[in-house]
């Protein structure tokens, strides 16, 4: 049951072959028998799972399902759950529970699926690894010594090891795209304004989408169509209709103009990894792609711009963990300045802590130019080197890490190194645009994944491309032995 | 630039987080690292170049002044540590 694709599932409960009863205890039982080695889940929510799968089947037996109808999900614990804890992989939240739904989380439940619980992440999604948790790292399915990325890691996880056929994610600077490239499968970060930020603990509002992780294009393309659409709760939301993205899932390739940044193939990257990936273009170019050496010039300058704009707005948005209002708060404070200080100081982790103070750092008087004013221009630059390449090509391909999954514990002395790994992930960030990871390959059995680029709201085009590499090719339906 | 520890207190005060003292060493080390990362942005000529707030160059959607949300404060304070009387309740302020 669980070797299915999220949409073959789908076709199962529409003919009645599976009942969603059926499908979520399965899914309960491997979460029971095979998390403990993996830590993917924060919370499972075995009660309600059933509740909502019971309706699932009334909702069917009446005939009104719909696409999603009974389909078991996880959501990362980034995303404000009702009535339930919604921590954000952080001791700040530990006793959070939120008194409302995330757009995402209401969007997916009223589009019929089951949540089976909250996944795992890096604190506050600061993190590319899933290392910096309060609950602990997660492991990666394909080897227990190695990290799954981050900061959807558990997200990844579970559905890499198939303890849930699909889950939500977020990305900032590559926490979908990364994980989902380490883990070997599918997973989109829409355009900014795409998917609605309302309820999604936010880490750095300029940059943050939520979006789909799953087993293929096609999966992405049935999660996306729910969670996309305008909500004026998110006052960055934009107006743009919602194509059928499954519909244009099977279009030609033929005409596509395809970029390869001269910049993605120096050194820093694998061997294995620029060969897998070039390997997936040509089998693109087979499917009537043409290829193009073009250049981002700006590129190398990525990882420097969010390094100052992340955590600036990241010291923005959680100057709201204060101990007053909601999430810890210390003992026996001595004053309001104690309250805050030690109620931050305790909730925090110290990469969180870090990137708070270089964020405050770098907008404080007498740096503020030097830092941000500087990086915001330099993301200008970012921003148009991508507007002048889609002149040229409709699609940016390159690899989506630098390297496949790394050691737990190798990176964490290291701040910069681990900043490194989100490498080919940021600019798409910086620049708004929307962006896919799929595997397209092995390495010392450690997948590796292709990373396609599209212009503003291409989100179709993407999950097209991405589908009929996935049609020629078995990367994404593969599964860590261990976990068959 | 190379951060010293009465810096990194500086802004730990700016941000409200306590750092115990033997832990200040090594956030003016990592921090001091992060901030090598962004200074390569020192020789980028950005001469004339708009500062990008907003990827899409949206602006601030605004709505009209009227009421449209409901007062759900019971709902929501549920979750608050310390409240009274729909306040609330902090270390005194006002002497």
């Amino acid at each position: 049951m669980h070797q299915k694709t999220l949409s073959e599932l789908a076709a199962a409960l529409a003919d009645g072959s599976l009942g969603s009863v059926e499908l979520t205890e399965h899914y309960l039982a491997r979460i029971a028998a095979h998390d403990g080695e993996l830590n993917s889940f924060i919370t499972v929510t075995q009660e309600s799972a059933l509740q909502a799968a019971r309706a699932a089947d009334a909702a069917r037996a009446a005939g009104r399902a719909g696409p999603l109808t009974g389909l078991p999900i996880a959501h990362k614990d980034i995303f404000c759950t009702e009535g339930l804890r919604t921590s954000c992989g952080s001791r700040m939240l530990d006793n959070f529970v939120s008194p409302y739904d995330a757009h995402v989380v209401s969007a997916l439940k009223s589009a019929g699926t089951v949540m089976l619980g909250k996944t795992n992440m890096d604190e506050f999604a600061m993190g590319s690894s899933n290392e910096t948790s309060f609950y602990g790292a997660v492991k990666n399915p394909w080897n227990a010594t190695r990290v799954p990325g981050g900061s959807s890691g558990g997200s990844a996880a579970a559905v890499a090891a198939r303890l849930a056929p699909a889950a939500t994610g977020t990305d900032t600077g590559g926490s979908i795209r990364q994980p989902a490239a380490l883990t070997g499968i599918t997973g989109l970060k829409p355009t900014y304004g795409r998917v609605s930020r309302y309820g999604m603990i936010a880490f750095a509002s300029s940059l943050d989408q939520g979006g789909p992780m799953a087993q293929s294009a096609e999966d992405c393309a049935l999660l996306l169509g729910a969670m996309a659409g305008f909500d004026a709760r998110d006052s960055t939301s934009l107006q743009r209709e919602v194509p059928d993205y499954r519909a244009a899932l099977n279009d030609s390739l033929d005409g596509l103009r395809i970029g390869l940044p001269k910049e993605y193939f120096g050194e820093g990257l694998d061997d294995a990894i620029a060969s897998a990936v070039t390997s997936a273009v040509a089998e693109l170019e087979k499917l009537g792609a043409s290829v193009v050496e073009i250049s981002l010039p700006n590129q190398g300058l990525a990882v420097p711009v969010y390094y100052v704009v992340a955590p600036a707005e990241a010291s923005a948005n959680l100057s709201r963990f204060d101990g007053v209002r909601f999430g810890h708060r210390c003992d026996d404070p001595a004053d309001l300045e104690d309250l805050y200080k030690r109620s931050r100081g305790e909730g925090f982790g110290a990469e969180v802590k870090r990137r708070i103070m270089v964020g405050t750092y770098a907008l404080s008087a007498g740096y503020y130019d030097a830092y941000y004013l500087k990086a915001q221009q330099a993301r200008q630059l970012i921003s148009r080197d991508f507007s002048e390449a889609f002149e040229q090509v409709d699609l940016i391909a390159g690899p989506a890490t630098p390297s496949t999954a790394f050691g737990i514990g190798e990176k964490t002395d290291d701040p910069v190194a681990m900043y490194l790994n989100d490498l080919y992930t940021i600019a798409a960030n910086l620049a708004g645009l929307p962006g896919i990871s799929l595997p397209c390959g092995s390495s010392a059995g450690l997948p590796i994944g292709l990373q396609l680029v599209g212009r503003h709201f291409d989100e179709a085009r993407l999950l097209n491309v991405a589908h009929r590499y996935q049609q020629v090719s078995d990367w994404h339906r593969r599964m860590p032995a261990a976990f068959q | 630039m190379s951060l010293q520890d009465d810096q990194v207190r500086s802004i730990a005060h700016l941000a409200r987080l306590a750092i115990a003292d033997e832990d200040v060493p090594g956030y003016a080390e990592s921090l001091s690292s992060i901030l090598a990362l962004v200074e390569q942005l020192d020789a980028l000529d950005t001469a004339g170049v708009e500062p990008m707030a907003h990827p899409l160059h949206a602006t601030q959607r605004l709505r009209e002044d009227v009421v449209s949300e409901e007062n759900l404060r019971e709902q929501y304070q549920a979750c608050a540590p310390a409240v009274e009387d729909g306040l609330y309740l902090v270390p005194r302020v006002i002497e």
